[in-house]
């Protein structure tokens, strides 16, 4: 499973900078019936996590409402350079990580 | 880290999850910038984001009203980061929908009704 992740490659200290991410998920709500009236069983992401340079700064709780192939988009301050380490983590032992790394000037 | 907050997911009501997320009552702010679409022709993808001018902001959550279970989404925003968040949801139908801002361990809240024309639950 694929994610895209947007971050700014170059930042001066102190800019605001805006992190993008989107990940391919089916997102199954586990409200849905199948045509001979099944339950289709929910399998989602349910929690996402942000690290920069080893401390978290954005933490996600999703539940069945969210959209199908997850994008979420927040923003925190430059500070330094380093890496930003992305989670996700979901039903049926799902689990993605994915990484960007930062210039701070 | 918190645990994943299964019993105020489990709430059907907007009023029940709110409460059992935060265990107290919001009151609307103008503070707290909520955009969404009027009307969403699409209720499995509706684009939301919300902002906020509060100071000490240290959760955002989503709760759309009408849908099998109202909390949508909870975000943790640590010190340092701004309090700003978008991501795109799923509406079952017309509803209100309702972003929650703690800032300070108090509540702030916005809403905005959103029209759907095709619902995204599905069954």
């Amino acid at each position: 499973m694929a994610a895209l992740i947007n971050v700014p490659s170059k930042a001066k200290r102190g800019d605001i900078i805006e992190i993008r991410t989107l990940t391919s998920h089916i997102m199954e709500t586990g409200f849905r019936h199948t045509a001979d009236g099944k339950l289709v069983p929910r399998d989602i992401i349910t929690s996402f996590a942000c690290r920069y340079n080893g401390t978290e700064i954005f933490r996600a709780d999703l539940f069945p409402a969210i959209a199908a192939n997850p994008y979420l988009s927040f923003f925190t301050v430059a500070k330094d350079s380093g890496k930003f380490e992305f989670e996700w983590i979901g039903d049926n032992g799902y689990s993605t990580t994915a990484s960007a790394s930062i210039t701070v000037e | 880290n918190d645990k994943y907050p299964e019993e105020a997911f489990k709430q059907k009501n907007e009023a029940d999850a709110i409460k059992a997320l935060y265990g107290r009552t919001a009151e609307p702010s103008d503070k707290v910038k909520l955009d969404a679409p009027e009307i969403a022709e699409n209720g499995g993808v509706v684009p939301i984001s919300v902002t906020t001018s509060l100071d000490k902001v240290t959760s955002i959550s989503f709760f759309v009203a009408e849908n099998p279970n109202a909390l949508a989404a909870s975000y943790r925003i640590p010190e340092g980061t701004i309090p700003a968040v978008a991501n795109r949801l799923k509406m079952a139908k017309t509803t209100r929908l309702t972003a929650i801002v703690e800032a300070d361990g108090k509540l702030y809240s916005a809403t905005k009704e959103v029209k759907v024309t095709v619902g995204g639950c599905g069954g």
